[in-house]
């Protein structure tokens, strides 16, 4: 067990250092690091003591590990377009995401998980089929759409909800949360139900998938054979099964609900991570764009081990 | 019940469609509304969209054929300027919607089957060598194709765009657009291929005729790729089908996000940002007609491949 | 006569298909008393297995049961409602499946899937459901019984496994267990000791069972009487040391021929030639009619009845005087 959890550490390392090489490389070889820093009017001898200053002389791998250093630390220098730290960029922008993420996450499992068990009971009644068409369309759908759908139909013809931004949000630090106001809270509404549309889709599929599975399993035709009511089988056992996979499955998921949010922050001009990578696209912002990819590696990486964590807590096959 | 089995009795060979129509698949096909009508469709919009030029009365994206006074015509009335009806309205430009929804999904699904192309033949390559060779090489591949799968396609597609960005010179970046968008949307989306190929290879890896081929001097690989290919045929079409929707879908985010086709040779997710900005101000059919063509095309496509999944499942049957 | 623990009449097993319908089991009768051990015995797809499914009411869709009738105790329980159903089984009819591994839910303790069936069927507390799932343990013979109730399956060798199987099975006290291939999945050794521990239950609990089994060693070694199906049909019947000492039906000869024995002087095991036939080609008259060496013409037309051969009954027109003049 501690063996798998070491290996699962390791490969989360690995994964983060993979990731660091591509956004390193992204800014040796993609664009001019000195002539975006330096400006137009830069003399040559400017321009070489920059480079000099900057590092860019020194061998590839030095330059490597001095940009994981910096990186370790929040360090990724100045972004192109902004003349900002990024790191500044990023502390502004990330409660945003975070909070629009979990809160999605959130809603997609408890709605998702529902969804997929009843789906699987009444296989063949009409709200399950219903439910199955919906999940089909869901897929279908683009998320843009279904922000720009529910913006027409809350913002513009309802008027109950605001269209973009996050309202007014309190400040406790350097953390930033709608949570507290109403106009925060009503700004989260649609983008939470944008973002987590698509991933109630995958968790009501996937659960409805393994429960049907499980279902079919010899333990469950014996707990019959025992005379167990169906009911009874179906919530304590397997429910119980098919938990194991889904939570592991969503999990996984979760590491990269924050890059997910890419289009819904754009929908709504959510003012996030997400947005500021896009913006980072249109303009090569390097710096930007690198420290995104860290990050969204960082987090990725965790909740990998996290969830390596909880399995292993939950299924006692592992525990021996 | 009893059959007497007659062996005197052999049926005349069939041909391949009567076969076909006759199999498992052919029988789970024609008694499927759905999919009869999601292959309908989907057949109907390739159609219109290849030959787009014959049945549209203008091709919106020359601008000689525009006239400006025909701009934000409603749907099924006549334009102020030409004259011309517009069965679907008219955007700011004059433009006729109908046509520039046929333009449109003919951009989407030329890029959207370039870039399946591209994963498929990326990811079947990648399974095989993988599957082939194993070790290190094999893990390799299959973790990132792992860890590929866990990440939006988005997110892939985006980083590669912003690198072709950097890399390309400005004044090549709208003719290099579509090659581009291939790419990204191609590269975000090999892992399944692979995944199904690599374990299919490692099946037949085990078999022994690989053994018995290399034993009487024949290379095991090439032998091996034709027990293969035939094996995976059927779930990579699956995928394959799946994933065109998924590719159209994913380069209309790219277009909505600014990042994609440009107005001048608009995809459907270039015409939806483009329409976004009239959603306050009431000329929905910009907007809407886009979408709902989008939206069609990646329904009917997913139906089909759904289907397909399912017919060619063998537990199912 | 003792009245039968269950009599099955006619039962007839049917699964629609696009081809038309398949009937898996046609007209199977047998009756079995209670405490008796039954060994039916086939090869794969025979119908064994489908026939102890109908019985106690777990036949997967789109199987039915289409005809026949199934009685516990002279009352019928083919036709009983879902939950009428559900009481019985367990309660009164138990079923063990073949793979021990994936019997028992992984997620929940043995002690814990113990208790709940025990106090399903008994109006028993917590503790002293306990206390019964002990010493049902320890009737099977798991060591320890008292600290391994708090064990995962998955910490149980494979015999072991099985014997908390049957544990299981006879938690409610059933009177009859219906077992599918309950040795298959183990090893040669293992399987003699499960087979010793199903006889000492079968006896000290008077537990009828229905052993369903390929393997014609552990009909011999377990069984009171043997059916022999074949085709979905039953081709013989009969107490075990007739059966395979004196078979009476073609069929059954071909399969005694081809056990191989220590004694034998054979240097060729006999084979049956052809095939069990499929089940959309079942040949009219006797089933078994292209390939028995003893044929004749009113076998192709006529399907056999059980007829009395010997100690036996015999689906065979051999055993009929009147059809073999008329061949």
């Amino acid at each position: 067990m501690i063996a798998h959890l070491i290996r699962s550490l390791l490969q989360g390392i690995l994964v983060i250092l993979a990731v660091g090489l591509i956004a390193f490389s992204m800014f040796r070889f993609v664009g001019d690091p000195v002539a975006s820093l330096a400006g137009q009017e830069s003399t040559d001898a400017d321009r070489a003591e920059l480079t000099e200053r900057l590092g860019l002389n020194d061998p590839f791998p030095i330059q490597f590990v001095r940009f994981l250093a910096k990186a370790a630390q929040g360090d990724f220098g100045i972004s192109y377009r902004q003349a900002r730290p990024v790191a500044d960029l990023l502390a502004e922008r990330l409660p945003a995401t975070v909070e629009l993420a979990v809160l999605s996450a959130l809603f997609a499992f408890i709605i998702g998980v529902g969804l997929g068990v009843y789906a699987a009971i009444n296989r063949r009644g009409l709200v399950a089929n219903a439910v199955m068409v919906l999940s089909l369309v869901g897929v279908s759908l683009p998320t843009f759409l279904i922000g720009i759908g529910l913006i027409y139909l809350f913002a513009v013809e309802l008027r109950w909800l605001p269209s973009f931004g996050r309202g007014d949000v309190l400040r406790f630090g350097w953390w930033t949360t709608g949570l507290l106001t109403e106009t925060g809270r009503k700004s989260l509404v649609l983008p939470v139900l944008t973002l987590g549309f698509f991933q109630l889709t995958l968790i009501m599929r996937l659960v409805r998938a393994e429960m049907l599975e499980t279902m079919r399993t010899d333990y469950v035709r014996f707990a019959r054979a025992r005379g167990i009511p169906e009911r009874r089988i179906q919530f304590r056992h397997a429910l119980r099964n098919t938990m194991v996979p889904v939570v592991t499955i969503v999990g996984l998921q979760l590491g990269s609900v924050i890059a997910f949010a890419i289009v819904t922050e754009t929908v709504f001009q959510w003012p996030g991570l997400g947005a500021l990578f896009v913006n980072a696209v249109q303009f090569v912002d390097i710096p930007v764009m690198a420290a995104y990819l860290m990050f969204v590696a960082f987090v990725f990486a965790t909740m990998n081990f996290l969830t390596d964590f909880v399995y292993v807590l939950i299924d006692p096959r592992l525990k021996a | 019940m009893s059959i007497a089995s007659q062996p005197g009795n052999a049926e005349a060979p069939k041909g391949l469609l009567a076969r076909a129509w006759d199999s498992d698949v052919g029988y789970s096909f024609r008694t499927s509304p759905v999919a009869i009508a999601a292959a309908v469709v989907t057949i109907v919009i390739i159609l219109a969209t290849t030959f787009a030029g014959f049945i549209t009365p203008q091709n919106p994206f020359d601008a000689a054929t525009l006239n400006l006074m025909d701009g934000f015509t409603p749907p099924g009335e006549a334009g102020a300027g030409s004259g011309m009806k517009f069965s679907l309205g008219a955007d700011s430009q004059g433009r006729d919607m109908y046509s520039a929804i046929l333009y449109g999904s003919r951009v989407s699904l030329l890029i959207g089957t370039a870039s399946v192309i591209f994963s498929l033949l990326l990811g079947v390559t990648l399974g095989l060598v993988a599957g082939y060779i194993g070790g290190q090489i094999e893990a390799l591949i299959m973790r990132i194709a792992d860890i590929q799968l866990s990440f939006p396609a988005i997110l892939v597609a985006l980083l590669v765009f912003g690198i072709a960005r950097g890399l390309i010179h400005p004044s090549l970046h709208e003719q290099m657009t579509f090659i581009v968008m291939t790419v990204a949307i191609g590269l975000s989306n090999w892992a399944q291929y692979a995944r199904t190929v690599r374990a299919s290879t490692l099946v037949e890896k085990r078999k022994e005729y690989v053994d018995a081929a290399r034993v009487i001097g024949l290379r095991a690989f090439p032998v091996m790729i034709k027990h293969v290919l035939p094996n995976v045929a059927g779930p990579v079409l699956v995928i394959a089908t799946i994933n065109l929707a998924l590719a159209v879908l994913e380069e209309a985010t790219l277009s909505f996000l600014g990042v994609g086709m440009p107005p001048t040779q608009p995809s459907l997710g270039t015409l939806i940002r483009v329409g976004q900005q009239f959603l306050f101000s009431g000329e929905w059919w910009i907007l809407l007609f886009p979408s709902a063509a989008l939206v069609i095309i990646a329904l009917s496509i997913n139906l089909f491949g759904d289907w397909l999944r399912d017919a060619l499942n063998p537990r199912l049957r | 006569m003792t009245e039968p623990l269950l009599s099955v009449q006619n039962l007839r097993v049917e699964f629609p298909t696009r081809r038309g319908i398949l009937t898996a089991v046609d007209d199977v009768s047998f009756d079995i008393q209670p405490g008796e051990v039954l060994g039916v015995v086939g090869e794969s797809g025979a119908g064994k297995s489908l026939t102890g499914a109908a019985i106690i009411g777990l036949l997967d869709p789109p199987g039915r049961i289409a005809g026949g009738e199934v009685r516990l105790k002279g009352e019928r329980i083919d036709n009983l409602p879902p939950d009428a159903l559900r009481r019985i089984r367990g309660r009164r009819i138990g079923m063990v499946f073949q793979d021990p591994l994936t019997s028992l839910n992984p997620l929940f303790r043995i002690g814990e899937q113990l208790i709940e069936t025990i106090q399903l069927h008994s109006g028993m507390n917590a503790a002293q459901a306990r206390d019964r799932a002990v010493s049902l343990l320890v009737d099977v013979g798991i060591p320890a019984a008292e600290r391994r109730i708090g064990a995962y399956p998955h910490q149980f060798s494979g015999g072991m496994r099985q014997r908390v199987v049957l544990a299981l099975a006879l938690a409610a006290n059933p009177e009859l267990i219906i077992a599918d291939e309950p040795t298959t999945a183990l090893d040669v050794s293992v399987q003699a000791q499960i087979i010793a521990l199903m006889k000492r239950l079968c006896r000290e609990h008077h537990v009828a069972i229905m052993l369903i089994t390929h393997d014609m060693g552990v009909i011999a070694e377990t069984a009171d009487r043997v059916a022999v199906m074949y085709a979905g049909r039953i081709a013989e019947i009969g107490p075990v040391r007739d059966v395979i000492k004196h078979a009476q039906h073609p069929y059954t000869q071909g399969l005694m021929g081809s056990i191989p024995t220590l004694t034998a002087d054979a240097e060729r095991l006999t084979q049956i030639p052809g095939s069990m036939p499929r089940l959309t080609a079942i040949p009219a008259g006797c089933a078994f009619n292209p390939r028995c060496p003893h044929v004749f013409h009113h076998c192709r037309v006529v399907r056999p009845e059980l007829l009395p051969a010997e100690r036996s009954l015999a689906a065979c027109w051999l055993h009929d005087a009147k059809a073999r003049v008329s061949a």
